[in-house]
């Protein structure tokens, strides 16, 4: 058994490093000074970082790409929290089948949701837009947000708002008073969670962006048509940085802003 | 009083739900209902679509052979992928899911890592890696292995290889849900009633395991069928993928009656599975992954 158990404790470190090792490599090359940005790394340097603020067409790909993030977390974390407090706080006829539709985008292969959105609009005759990516972001970041605030919206116990309304409440007080406030952790969840899937999409993107418009993930593609440079590894690694380290702190953030609350209402 | 009480609770979930409901039905219900219409319409030489109710795409899509094993081959790539992520994705998920070692916290972190990383760049790091100035190749010419650079990308394998490198996570991560949620006294009931450890495992704990097993690989499978990023950058010209025809009919032919009728192919392969696996198993199971 023992013996069993280190060969699973093996076989489970080689995983991790199968699924590690090349975004640490990516990492690395970002940082080399050699000319070509491949093996051998002859030295630290952020050249390439450098070369990449100096790039109008990078430049102008991370800020759609965070314009797009943001609103698109912004609307779906706002429609997907209603839609959750629904769910878990009310019976209604249709539930079941409403809970599938609602989820139905992570249930369809994005390229036909992609092709769906596309052809019809352009049937309606309207152009491809940033309103046209921001529409098709909303849809398929939606689901996630239900399911993440969903389920953390089962574990808030029920009687804390039964009591402010039986103490007076309206159930709308009670809602900004009481549940928001307990809700926000997982509110914050979703929103990060929409963001990071938003920024790196790439598959609908693809089909809905207008001519001219990059983001990130799509400028990153453009690059590589060309071949692999230092540039696309330096950029990764400034993607890296951004879509893991920024959710790490805000966690970190969260957590420590609580342990605050928890320490001050004690000492009340 | 307690009528309009009554009234506004009957109410209030469906203004809560509108926002998202119209949503979806504006731009996912409708879209979905106009391609099939769409895919009857006809593309004429001049450029315009003939409105009507032609079946000369289905034809084309159905009947010529160019498709169907390019069907066939996406549909085998999506199979290989989701084989080896099961049984590459379950040991980690065993061992984190039973570790007693205090970096637990630590390492399920880092099972969610991935998914937070650009499914782009984790693509694109394997150039890195396999490329003919890659990593691996470097690797070998110190070594003294090799005397020239060998060409490892952009093929068939490749492209299997990038698909289980972003939806490992996605395997693993479900049949973790699935392992933390068994009782442990099962195994140890098994076990004093002497079944040895892989005996208890097997009669035990992988069936238990199946439902977790079930969602990470239909995950695996319908992501990867339908995924057309990784064969452009890991795959060579011979290994497009279904998605990759579809985004040919639309972006570059803009043939759209004919890439409706290719995207409903599609979803109607990706969708059938999620059919059966819903009926069988329930959604729910995928759901519990967000928790």
């Amino acid at each position: 058994m023992t013996n069993g158990w280190s060969w699973i404790r093996i076989a489970t470190i080689l995983v991790y490093l199968f699924l590690f090792a090349p975004v640490v490599v990516v990492i690395l090359l970002a940082f080399n000074a050699n000319q070509f940005g491949s093996f051998p790394i002859e030295g630290f340097s952020l050249r390439w970082f450098n070369s990449l603020l100096h790039n109008d067409a990078i430049v102008r790909a991370f800020k759609t790409s965070l314009l797009l993030g943001a609103l698109t977390s912004a609307i779906s974390t706002t429609i997907g929290t209603m839609a959750a407090v629904a769910m878990v706080r009310y019976d209604f006829p249709g539930k079941k089948a409403i809970s599938s539709l609602l989820i139905a985008p992570i249930l369809i292969p994005e390229v036909v949701l992609a092709v769906a959105l596309l052809l019809f609009l352009q049937f309606l005759e309207l152009p491809k837009s940033f309103g046209l990516l921001l529409m098709g972001h909303v849809v398929f970041t939606l689901p996630f947000v239900l399911l993440v605030v969903q389920a953390r919206l089962v574990s808030i116990r029920r009687d804390v708002e039964e009591a402010a309304m039986s103490l007076g409440a309206t159930p709308i007080q009670t809602f900004f008073e009481i549940t928001l406030p307990l809700m926000l952790p997982a509110v914050m969840a979703g929103m990060l969670f929409s963001f990071t899937i938003s920024f790196d999409d790439i598959t609908g993107t693809l089909f809905w962006k207008p001519g001219g418009v990059e983001t990130v993930p799509t400028q990153i593609f453009a690059m590589l048509r060309n071949s692999i440079s230092p540039e696309i590894n330096a950029l990764g690694a400034v993607m890296v940085i951004f879509t893991v380290a920024l959710p790490l702190i805000a966690t970190a953030i969260a957590r420590h802003m609580s342990a605050q609350r928890m320490k001050a209402k004690t000492q009340n | 009083m307690a009528a309009d009480i009554a009234s506004a609770q009957k109410r209030a979930p469906w203004i809560l739900l509108s926002p998202s409901l119209t949503t979806i039905g504006l731009l996912l219900v409708i879209p979905m209902m106009f391609i099939v219409v769409y895919s009857f319409w006809l593309r004429t030489a001049t450029g315009a679509d003939q409105v009507g109710f032609y079946v000369d795409n289905w034809q084309e899509v159905l009947s010529d052979v160019f498709y169907r094993d390019i069907l066939f081959q996406t549909l085998k790539i999506a199979l290989y992928t989701t084989v080896i992520c099961a049984f590459v994705g379950y040991i980690p998920a065993y061992f984190v899911a039973n570790t007693k070692m205090r970096s637990k916290t630590l390492l399920l972190l880092m099972l969610m890592l991935p998914f937070w990383i650009s499914y782009i760049i984790r693509t694109m790091s394997w150039i890195n890696i396999l490329g003919t100035s890659g990593a691996l190749n470097g690797l070998l010419l110190w070594a003294g292995i090799i005397d020239s650079p060998l060409n490892m990308l952009y093929n068939q394998t490749t492209v299997v290889l990038g698909l289980v490198h972003y939806l490992l996570p996605f395997m693993i991560l479900n049949v973790y849900v699935s392992l933390e949620g068994i009782d442990k006294n099962l195994t140890e009931a098994a076990e004093s009633l002497g079944c040895n450890g892989f005996q208890a495992f097997r009669e035990v704990t992988l069936p238990l395991s199946f439902p977790g097993l079930a969602a990470g690989s239909l995950l695996c499978f319908v992501l990867a069928a339908g995924t057309y990023i990784t064969p452009l950058i890991l795959g060579g010209p011979r290994d497009a993928m279904f998605a990759n025809l579809v985004y040919e009919a639309i972006i570059t032919q803009l043939n759209w009656p004919l890439g409706s009728a290719l995207s409903l192919v599609l979803l109607a392969f990706l969708g059938g599975l999620v059919v059966i696996y819903t009926r069988y198993l329930g959604v729910d199971q995928i759901a519990k992954s967000f928790r």
